[in-house]
């Protein structure tokens, strides 16, 4: 990078807001996949959107590559800084900008937290619905960079799903500003093009969501199961049934042991998995899908079921959910969080098939996933400090991959393909099709200075290295999924 | 005219002439009225996969929606945005084309929600699936979303992989006076509306409850007593869906709005909460469906991006532009 380019760059942002010591730096290296780390050359702070507009249009001036970060929580390396590079961190873009509670939405800015908007929100008897288990501290612009999911999107789909309007600055220097306030729109969707964008065509500036009310009732309801089968095959059970749950999750045994362990969640004993299903809205409509729901459950054999008698019984339920990534922390120095998904009907057989390779290679894997939608997250366990562990836990990750390509499914339903799956985009795609995506790409950032090196399969591998878990991770700030 | 019936059909099809449009049973013909050779996709029909359980089906472009919807019915499954003009023959793929969702949008989402995957040819023949064929994915960029509202000048679309939900055991349908109060009220309420929407004339609102009956009737009654008003019959959907209300100029053009600006479209069918006015008297703004006014009234926000895709996509400008 050439000194001129630099003493530019440092022209841009006081001198506090533009961190350049290693020791700054440090926490900047990793994101949520934490067996990558690169050190970049410097870390920006904007504060507004004009000097997020300025850093780019430096960056594509000098064609120094930049990327964009939220609080990094990405678990497909998405935000991992690139060497000579710039990253841009957009935590003190966290205003949120207008909440509309009659129309139902609110403008925000990237840095804000996910779980801010739906605090901002319920005063007026409103929420966000996309909830990723880091949703207490990763923001809504690395949620629509990577078009993140949750545990309800069965029902209510993915970021994208709520995503009305985006302001944003491509990396070709151009502010764009598409949709807005309104529900519909006229013409292509350029947001729907833009999120899951992977930090690969600019940076969004302001985003406007829709809030949706929140539902007046719930029933949540956690049944254990001897065996995994059993559990999949009341998953098949709900969805013949013709119920719409928002949300049905699946952990087996050593995520429960896992969670147990960390929340102590008071889990049925005995159980090889545990099945949750929630039902929500007019009370009157719960009331009587409830009973519906309650059937089906006790004609599935369950060891024990355990509906949640008040909020507070179900948000542990959903405690315990939620932090079993984290949680298998304890019961390994290291792991690999993987998001394939598969036909919900192959469920079982995916599940069968990852024991089987567990059980041949020697890997503990745990299995957390989102039943309703086929989306599995197995856990791959392994000690960083023993010599090719992380490879051989990679190349178990890798098979897995594979396996829910083979069955129709998709190497990704929620993290993005990042660092880690860019080598698996063409299992997936043939070379027409990631030609075109290319092309797109090329289309939103000429120069390739968005985010190089994630997404698309090649060039500039980055440092792997066995680091343990992320610091935030080991405080008991953020979770994965 | 050209009528491919397979996939490569329609790849040689697109590549047949300097200038083509796929288009469906052109019941939005506006959308379709430019200089260029027109392929139809009336022979490229049928559901290919179904699986009800997976929430998921896959049909080719020209499969006209009646199929779909009295196919997915027979599994108690529909598609929860209330695809429109259905009775008149529209296709799926004019559906995404178009992006022309109904009132069940309000509670789920539209066409861009629930568009999984496609398979589509672009300018230079080639022909690409892209998105997924499962109920959730985030490989690759979300073109199958982008097409949503193409209007066909990015690509021909060949193939749709959609979501599908459980179709609600019954519904009701409310009418009751309309006014901006109201619509907030009811949008915001506990009751869950599965559809809100305003008949031309800005009189009345039509609040559409769906689940099981016995609830229903529960929360009908109780928004009877805030609201004076009437239960009546399901089937002014059907009217609605087929815009069998817009006669006269023919002219039907697709505004979107927020609802504090519905009573400035008094004559139209507000629909989706207040987020979208169909109208038959020429708006400010809008996107023409049908009858004899621009394509774009009242313009458009254009950004050097559209061009760049456009030429990503459509290096030569085999398709015509969202401008002619």
């Amino acid at each position: 990078m050439s000194t001129a380019a630099l003493e530019r760059l440092a022209g841009l942002l006081p001198p506090e807001r533009l961190l350049r010591r290693p020791a700054e730096l440090a926490a900047y290296e990793s994101d949520g996949l934490t067996a990558f780390r690169t050190r970049p050359l410097a870390v920006a702070l904007p504060e507004t959107e004009e000097e997020v507009v300025a850093l780019v249009r430096h960056c594509l001036e000098w064609k120094m590559p930049f990327v964009a970060r939220g609080s990094g929580t990405s678990l497909s390396g998405g935000s991992l800084p690139i060497a000579g590079g710039l990253v841009i961190a957009l935590n003190r873009l966290n205003r949120i900008l207008k909440l509309d509670p009659r129309q139902r939405t609110a403008v925000v800015q990237p840095g804000v937290v996910n779980t801010q908007v739906t605090q901002a929100a319920r005063p007026f008897g409103l929420h966000y619905a996309p909830d990723p288990s880091s949703q207490s501290i990763c923001t809504i612009g690395g949620n629509v960079a990577f078009n993140s999911g949750g545990a309800h999107c069965l029902k209510y789909g993915m970021t994208s799903n709520h995503v009305l309007g985006i302001k944003a600055v491509l990396a070709t220097g151009e502010i764009v500003s598409w949709g807005g306030q309104s529900r519909e729109n006229t013409g292509p969707d350029w947001c729907g093009l833009f999120t899951g964008n992977e930090g690969l065509f600019g940076i969004a500036l302001e985003i406007t969501l829709q809030l949706l009310p929140l539902a007046e009732c719930f029933h949540t309801v956690l049944a254990g199961y001897r065996t995994l089968e059993e559990a999949g095959d009341a998953v098949s059970a709900v969805i013949a049934s013709g119920l719409l749950p928002g949300a049905i999750e699946i952990m087996d045994a050593l995520a429960l042991e896992a969670a147990q362990a960390a929340v102590h969640a008071g889990y049925p004993e005995g159980c090889e998995a545990v099945l949750i299903v929630e039902l929500e809205g007019p009370r009157e409509v719960v009331a009587f899908e409830r009973g519906k729901l309650d059937a089906i459950l006790e004609a599935s054999h369950p060891v024990e079921i355990r509906p949640a008698r008040d909020a507070e019984e179900r948000l542990a339920i959903w405690k315990g959910r939620k932090s079993a990534f984290s949680a298998v922390g304890r019961l390994s120095p290291d792991f690999i969080v993987q998001d394939g998904v598969v036909p919900r009907r192959r469920l079982g057989e995916a599940l069968r098939r990852i024991a089987e390779m567990s059980g041949e290679t020697g890997i503990r894997v745990a299995n957390v996933f989102h039943a309703g939608d086929g989306n599995l997250h197995p856990l791959i366990l392994f000690d960083g400090r023993e010599s090719g562990a992380l490879h051989r836990a990679e190349e178990l990750a890798g098979r897995i991959l594979k396996m829910c390509v083979a069955m129709g499914g998709s190497i990704t339903g929620e993290h993005g393909i990042g660092v880690e799956k860019r080598e698996f985009l063409g299992e997936m795609f043939t070379s027409d099709e990631i030609d075109c995506m290319q092309r797109l790409r090329s289309a939103h950032d000429p120069f390739g200075i968005a985010n190089p090196g994630k997404m698309f399969p090649g060039k500039g591998a980055p440092a792997l290295s066995h680091v343990g878990l992320h610091p935030l991770e080991k405080a008991g700030l953020i979770s994965r999924e | 005219m050209m009528t491919p019936a397979t996939l490569s059909e329609l790849r040689e099809a697109v590549l047949s002439a300097p200038r083509v449009l796929a288009v469906g049973a052109e019941t939005k013909p506006r959308l379709s009225a430019v200089g260029a050779e027109k392929i139809s996709t009336r022979n490229l029909r049928g559901i290919l996969e179904y699986e009800a359980a997976e929430f998921t089906f896959t049909a080719l472009a020209g499969t006209p929606l009646s199929e779909v919807v009295s196919t997915l019915a027979e599994q108690g499954q529909y598609l929860p945005f209330d695809p429109m003009l259905v009775d008149a023959g529209s296709t799926l793929g004019g559906m995404v084309a178009s992006g022309l969702s109904g009132p069940g949008r309000y509670r789920y989402g539209g066409v861009r929600d629930f568009i999984l995957g496609v398979r589509f040819v672009d300018g230079r023949g080639r022909l690409m699936r892209l998105g997924g064929k499962v109920v959730k994915n985030a490989a690759g960029f979300d073109v199958p979303k982008f097409l949503v509202g193409s209007l066909g000048r990015f690509g021909a679309i060949g193939e749709v992989t959609f979501k599908v939900f459980p179709a609600p055991e019954s519904r009701l349908t409310l009418k009751i006076p309309a006014t901006e109060d109201t619509i907030a009220k009811v949008g915001n309420s506990r009751w869950a509306p599965d559809a809100l929407d305003l008949l031309p004339g800005g009189e009345w609102l039509l609040v559409r409850l769906a689940g099981p009956g016995p609830a229903l009737e529960g929360l009908a009654g109780e928004i009877l007593n805030q609201f004076p008003g009437e239960i009546i019959g399901n089937t002014i959907w059907d009217d609605l869906r087929e815009f069998r209300w817009a006669t006269g100029s023919g002219l039907l053009v697709k505004t979107a709005i927020t609802p504090d600006r519905v009573f400035e479209f008094p004559a139209a069918h507000v629909s989706c909460g207040g987020n979208v006015a169909y109208s038959s008297a020429l708006p400010l703004t809008g996107l023409t469906l049908r009858g004899d006014a621009p394509l774009w009234i009242g313009g458009r926000n254009r950004f050097a991006l559209e061009a760049a895709v456009k030429h990503a996509l459509d290096p030569e400008g085999r398709f015509p532009t969202l401008d002619d």
